[in-house]
C-alpha cells in the first residue's frame, strides 16, 4: 500500500500549457505511466497538448468537463500564483478527490477564502508551495526528481521541498526506500497538516517508519507531537525520526517560506525538538543525518 | 512590507477610522509649518521608522536621560525643540537590534485626551486558516507580555470569510473591550472598517495599540503598525509606492530586485541554497559544525544564470563572508544551471574566498562537469555533511 496515490490515481494537469507545467508532465509520463489524463485552459478548450517526445493530451475549457471526459480523480495545480486560488476553487466545486498546488507565492487571503471552502468539500488540498507527492514507481505527482527515489518502508513528510528530498535521497542511501512521501507546503495556510498525514503513515501496512520534517513558525509540529502522544496511549505508533529545521534563524524575519518566522515568542525551534522528542521521535541535530539516524532507530 | 505609522493612519482614514490630525515631515524646514498647522494644546512628535518599542527607545547619539523616540509637547515651542532634538539620530529600541535605526522621518500629531487604553490587532491564525482579531483591554503594554502573563485578558475572535465581520462579531469584540455608549457604536462600526482594510488591502499584520477611548468616550487609532503580505504586492500598486527603502538592508533590497529570498546575518560562511527549508538547515549545520553563517539566501526553483550570478555578488559584498557554500538539491532548478551561474559569477567577480559546492538532484552530472571543467579552484562536497565540513575547516582551518 501507499497513501494518497498510487498506480490507479488519474489526474489532469491545471496549468498544462505553461513551461512548468509542460516540464513536470512530461517527467510524471516518464514515471511509471503516471496517469496523466488531460489538461485544462480555459481557452485551449479542444485542442492538443504535445510533449517532447510526441504523447498527446487533450485540453478541456474547465476541470469540470476534463474529470467528466476522463474519470480524473486527482488535480495538480501550476498556474501562477494570482490565478491558483481560482484553480483550486474550481477543482473543489469539479468534486476532484486529492488537488495539489504547487504554485509558491498565493495571497495569504486567497487562501483563507479557499480553506473555508475546502473545510465544506470532501476534496482533499496539498499545498500550495509544495514539491507534491510521490509513491515510488507508481505514481508522481508536482515536482520532486524521480532519481532519488526508492520503493520501500518510509514515509516521509515535510513543510519544505528540498528537505524532503534530502530525507528521500538518505532513505534512498540507506537501503529503505520510501512508501510515499508527501511536502505539505511552506504557507501559513494550507490545505493539509502534518496530522492529516500522519495519520494516514500510522494506518498504512507498507509504512514501517516515518521521517517528519518541520521548521520554525506556526505550531503544527507541537500539534503534530501531541496527536503522535494521543494515538501511542491507543497502542498506535511507528518508528520515527524529526528534524526542524531553523535553529539559527533569528525572530522576526520570514525566513524564504511565507510561514517560517518565529513571532511573538512563538514557532521557535528549540519548543518544537522538546515535544517531538517527548512525543519518542528521535530529532535529528543534522539534516545530513536523517537516514542514518532512522537506521540507527531502528536497529534499537 | 512594512510602512510607516503615518502611512498606516492615511490607510485606515480612508476605511473610515478616526484619526488624530497629523502630519508628516521629511526634513526640519517643515517642523515649523507642521506644528503651527495643529491647533494644539498638545502636541506629540513621533519619530517614524519601521519597528515597534519607539516610545521606551532611546537615541544613540543622546544622553541615557534624554527623553524616548514618541514626545508630548504642551507648546508649539517645546514640540519643535523635541523635533529638532530627535530628527537625524539613531533610534534604538527593543526591535531595532543594537545598531538602532535613523529617524529620517518625524510625525506631529494632535494630542489626545486618553481616557483608557485598548489592544487590538487582526491577522491571519495560521492555526484556524481564519482571519482573526486580537483583543485586549490591556492596551498601551508590550502585548507578548500581556499575553504571557494575564492570557485570560486576550481575546481571539474569529471571522468567517464568506460572511466578514458581522454584526455579532463587532459586538463580541465591543464586549470584549467592554466599550459603553458612543465608543461602542463607534467600535462596532470601526471594527467592521478594519477588517474590510485588512482584507481588501491584503495586510499581514493590522496592529493597533494603543487604540483609546477618550475622556469624551470617542474611540480613536493612536498608533498603528501595518505589514503586507508580499505575495500579494502585485495587485496594489498603490501600496507597493509606499515602500521605503532606507529602512531595509541595501543587499536586501538588492536581492529583491533579482526575486532572491534573502536575508543578512552576522557570520562568516556566506550560503547560496535552493528551497527555503534547506537553507535554512545549511545555516543549521554550519552553526553545528562550529561556524556562523553570514546570510540566509534561497536561490528559488526558477533560478537562471543571471540570478544565480547576482546571488553570488551579493554574497561577496558582504566583507565578514571568508568563504562561501552553495548547496543545491534540484527539483526544479536544474544542477547544470547553478553551476553555469556560479561558475560565471566566480570569474566576473574574480572570487578570492574558499569555495564549497554541493550538487544533487536533477541533472546532477552535468552540473558537476561544469564545475570541473572550469578551471577555477572549488572544493567538491558529495553530500551535505561533507559540504558543511569542508567550508568550515576551509574558513577556520
Amino acid at each position: 500500500m501507499s497513501i494518497l496515490i498510487n498506480k490507479d490515481t488519474k489526474i489532469i494537469v491545471q496549468g498544462l500549457t505553461g513551461k512548468t507545467g509542460t516540464f513536470h508532465t512530461e517527467q510524471a509520463l516518464a514515471y511509471h505511466g503516471t496517469q496523466m489524463l488531460a489538461g485544462t485552459h480555459p481557452k485551449k478548450g479542444g485542442q492538443q497538448w504535445t510533449s517532447a517526445d510526441g504523447q498527446n493530451l487533450p485540453l478541456f475549457a474547465t476541470v469540470a468537463e476534463a474529470k467528466d471526459a476522463t474519470g480524473a480523480n486527482a488535480s495538480v495545480i501550476y498556474v501562477p500564483p494570482a490565478g491558483a486560488a481560482a484553480a483550486i476553487e474550481e477543482a473543489i466545486d469539479a468534486g476532484i478527490d486529492l488537488i495539489t498546488c504547487i504554485t509558491e507565492g498565493v495571497p495569504v487571503q486567497d487562501m483563507v477564502r479557499v480553506k473555508e471552502k475546502l473545510d465544506k468539500s470532501k476534496s482533499r488540498l496539498i499545498g500550495p508551495n509544495c514539491p507534491g507527492l510521490m509513491t515510488p514507481d507508481e505514481c508522481k505527482i508536482g515536482i520532486m526528481p524521480p532519481s532519488i527515489f526508492r520503493k520501500g518502508s518510509v514515509g516521509v513528510l515535510s513543510r519544505s521541498g528540498t528537505l524532503t528530498y534530502e530525507a528521500v535521497y538518505q532513505t534512498s542511501m540507506a537501503g529503505l526506500g520510501q512508501s510515499s512521501a508527501v511536502g505539505i507546503g511552506g504557507d501559513p495556510v494550507k490545505g493539509t497538516e502534518f496530522i492529516d498525514i500522519l495519520e494516514m503513515f500510522l494506518a498504512d501496512d507498507q509504512t514501517e517508519s516515518i521521517i517528519m520534517i518541520g521548521e520554525i513558525g506556526g505550531s503544527a509540529e507541537e500539534d503534530a507531537a501531541q496527536f503522535l502522544i494521543d494515538e501511542a496511549k491507543k497502542g498506535r505508533s511507528k518508528p520515527m525520526v524529526g528534524f526542524i529545521a531553523g535553529r539559527t534563524s533569528p525572530p522576526g524575519r520570514t525566513m524564504g517560506h511565507a510561514g517560517a518566522v518565529i513571532s511573538g515568542g512563538k514557532g521557535g525551534a528549540d519548543e518544537k525538538i522538546a515535544a517531538l522528542e517527548e512525543a519518542g521521535v528521535r530529532v535529528s541535530p543534522s539534516p545530513a543525518k536523517l537516514g542514518v539516524t532512522l537506521v540507527d532507530v531502528l536497529n534499537g | 512590507m512594512n510602512i510607516h505609522e503615518h502611512q498606516a493612519k492615511k490607510i485606515l482614514q480612508t476605511f473610515g477610522a478616526p484619526i488624530a490630525a497629523g502630519v508628516a515631515i521629511t526634513s526640519l524646514d517643515q517642523a515649523e509649518g507642521a506644528i503651527a498647522s495643529l491647533p494644539g494644546p498638545v502636541w506629540v512628535v513621533k519619530s517614524q521608522i519601521h519597528a515597534g518599542g519607539r516610545g521606551k527607545g532611546k537615541f544613540k547619539e543622546l544622553g541615557a536621560d534624554a527623553k524616548g523616540g514618541v514626545r508630548v509637547s504642551f507648546s508649539a515651542e517645546e514640540a519643535l525643540a523635541n523635533a529638532v532634538e530627535m530628527f537625524g539620530k539613531t533610534l534604538v529600541t527593543q526591535q531595532t537590534g543594537p545598531n538602532g535605526k535613523a529617524v529620517n522621518q518625524l510625525y506631529v500629531e494632535d494630542g489626545a485626551d486618553i481616557d483608557r487604553e485598548l489592544y487590538l490587532s487582526i491577522l491571519v491564525d495560521r492555526e484556524t486558516g481564519k482571519t482573526s482579531f486580537v483583543a485586549s483591554t490591556e492596551g498601551g503594554m508590550d502585548i507578548e507580555t500581556v499575553a504571557h502573563d494575564t492570557p485570560e485578558l486576550i481575546h481571539s475572535v474569529g471571522i468567517n470569510a464568506s460572511t466578514g465581520c458581522t454584526d455579532a462579531d463587532a459586538a463580541t469584540l465591543a464586549d470584549a473591550f467592554k466599550l459603553e455608549g458612543s465608543a461602542r457604536e463607534q467600535g462596532k462600526a470601526l471594527f467592521k472598517n478594519l477588517y474590510e482594510a485588512f482584507v481588501s488591502k491584503d495586510m499581514s499584520l493590522l496592529e493597533i495599540n494603543p487604540l483609546i477611548v477618550t475622556k469624551s468616550n470617542d474611540v480613536q487609532v493612536l498608533d498603528a503598525k501595518v505589514s503586507f503580505d508580499n505575495n500579494a504586492l502585485f495587485r496594489h500598486p498603490d501600496v507597493m509606492e509606499l515602500r521605503d527603502v532606507t529602512e531595509e538592508d541595501e543587499k536586501e533590497v538588492e536581492a529583491s530586485k533579482h526575486d532572491l529570498a534573502y536575508i543578512a546575518l552576522d557570520g562568516e560562511i556566506g550560503c547560496m541554497v535552493n528551497g527555503a527549508g534547506l537553507a535554512m538547515a545549511t545555516m543549521d549545520i554550519i552553526k553545528l559544525y562550529g561556524a556562523e553563517p553570514a546570510n540566509f539566501l534561497d536561490v528559488g526553483g526558477s533560478a537562471t544564470t543571471e540570478r544565480v550570478t547576482a546571488a553570488f555578488k551579493i554574497i561577496t559584498a558582504d566583507p565578514n563572508v571568508k568563504g562561501i557554500l552553495v548547496n543545491i538539491f534540484g527539483g526544479i532548478m536544474r544542477c547544470d544551471v547553478i553551476a553555469e551561474g556560479v561558475v560565471q559569477a566566480a570569474k566576473d567577480i574574480n572570487l578570492e574566498v574558499p569555495l564549497v559546492v554541493r550538487l544533487e538532484g536533477t541533472k546532477v552530472d552535468e552540473g558537476k562537469a561544469i564545475i570541473n571543467n572550469s578551471g577555477l579552484n572549488v572544493i567538491a562536497a558529495d553530500d551535505l555533511d561533507d559540504a558543511a565540513q569542508k567550508i568550515v575547516k576551509a574558513v577556520k582551518g
